[in-house]
């Protein structure tokens, strides 16, 4: 997929006393719109990924206890992720996070936008988990051989790390 | 890298003294006494830093030179950046999905406003 907005780019942070990892990102978009993107089943089961995957919404309900669940699939497996709607205000979305495959595994899930003006928001998304080794397991689950990166990016990952 | 260790590298990192310290020896190795010369801190200190440092693994002391200079170990760090970057990168596509789908309603509403 093409990219429609490079300016912005994903910072995030992995907190070393508690197992939480943050996360910030800036759109052209107001809140509202945000919140739309992220309550709505149809628009959020677009962009929610990975990519290369479909989503498709089993449950959802979007409002102040409600719960949701979704699969992603792709040739034919298909991994299934569930919650609660613990809290969804204005600007702001507290939900649970579970992943089928553990079951015994949640994440609390915290969303605010904030409202930058000239029509851009900030989100920031904050996920906790219940063990520092669940946290890096999560940042370790992604692992791929990437590009070879020199050292020229030491300064820009500790200053996030901090 | 096992969990323990990469949550010891995660909190050897989080001290800023220590993440000037890792900047420092990626350059080169140094000696506990050259690292300790931009801070206002004791050698003892800077030792200590330096033991945490060891103990995630990021970074190794030659037992038999005299000098016993602090190595980075590359690798150790290279696999926590590809991780953390990688990590990064899938967020970074699923916000771009969701770019093209705001830049949608963007366009809904200003249909609707003409």
């Amino acid at each position: 997929m093409t990219s429609t907005s490079n300016r912005y780019q994903v910072e995030i942070e992995a907190d070393p006393t508690v197992p939480v990892i943050r996360l910030t990102r800036d759109f052209d978009a107001t809140p509202a719109q945000l919140m739309r993107a992220h309550t709505d089943p149809e628009l959020f089961a677009r962009w929610v990924g990975p990519n290369g995957m479909d989503t498709r919404i089993l449950d959802w309900d979007a409002t102040t206890g409600g719960r949701w669940r979704y699969v992603a699939a792709r040739d034919g497996e298909e991994y299934g992720f569930h919650g609660c709607f613990h809290e969804v205000g204005d600007d702001r979305i507290v939900q649970t996070f579970t992943y089928d495959g553990q079951p015994d595994g949640v994440s609390l899930e915290t969303m605010w936008f904030e409202d930058l003006g000239d029509g851009r928001t900030r989100l920031h998304a904050q996920s906790l988990v219940d063990s520092f080794e669940g946290r890096d397991q999560w940042l370790a689950s992604g692992m791929e051989v990437g590009a070879e990166e020199g050292y020229a990016k030491l300064d820009a990952l500790v200053a996030e790390l901090a | 890298m096992d969990d323990d260790q990469l949550s010891r590298v995660f909190a050897a990192l989080a001290d800023p003294t220590r993440r000037d310290m890792v900047a420092r020896l990626a350059v080169g190795d140094a000696t506990v006494g050259e690292l300790a010369d931009p801070y206002d801190v004791s050698v003892q200190a800077v030792s200590k830093h330096v033991k945490v440092l060891a103990d995630a693994g990021l970074v190794s002391q030659r037992k038999d030179a005299q000098r016993r200079p602090c190595h980075l170990e590359a690798e150790v760090f290279d696999l926590m950046t590809k991780w953390i970057d990688r990590y990064r990168e899938q967020a970074q596509q699923r916000y771009e999905r969701l770019d093209a789908v705001l830049a949608e309603l963007r366009d809904e509403r200003g249909a609707a406003a003409s």
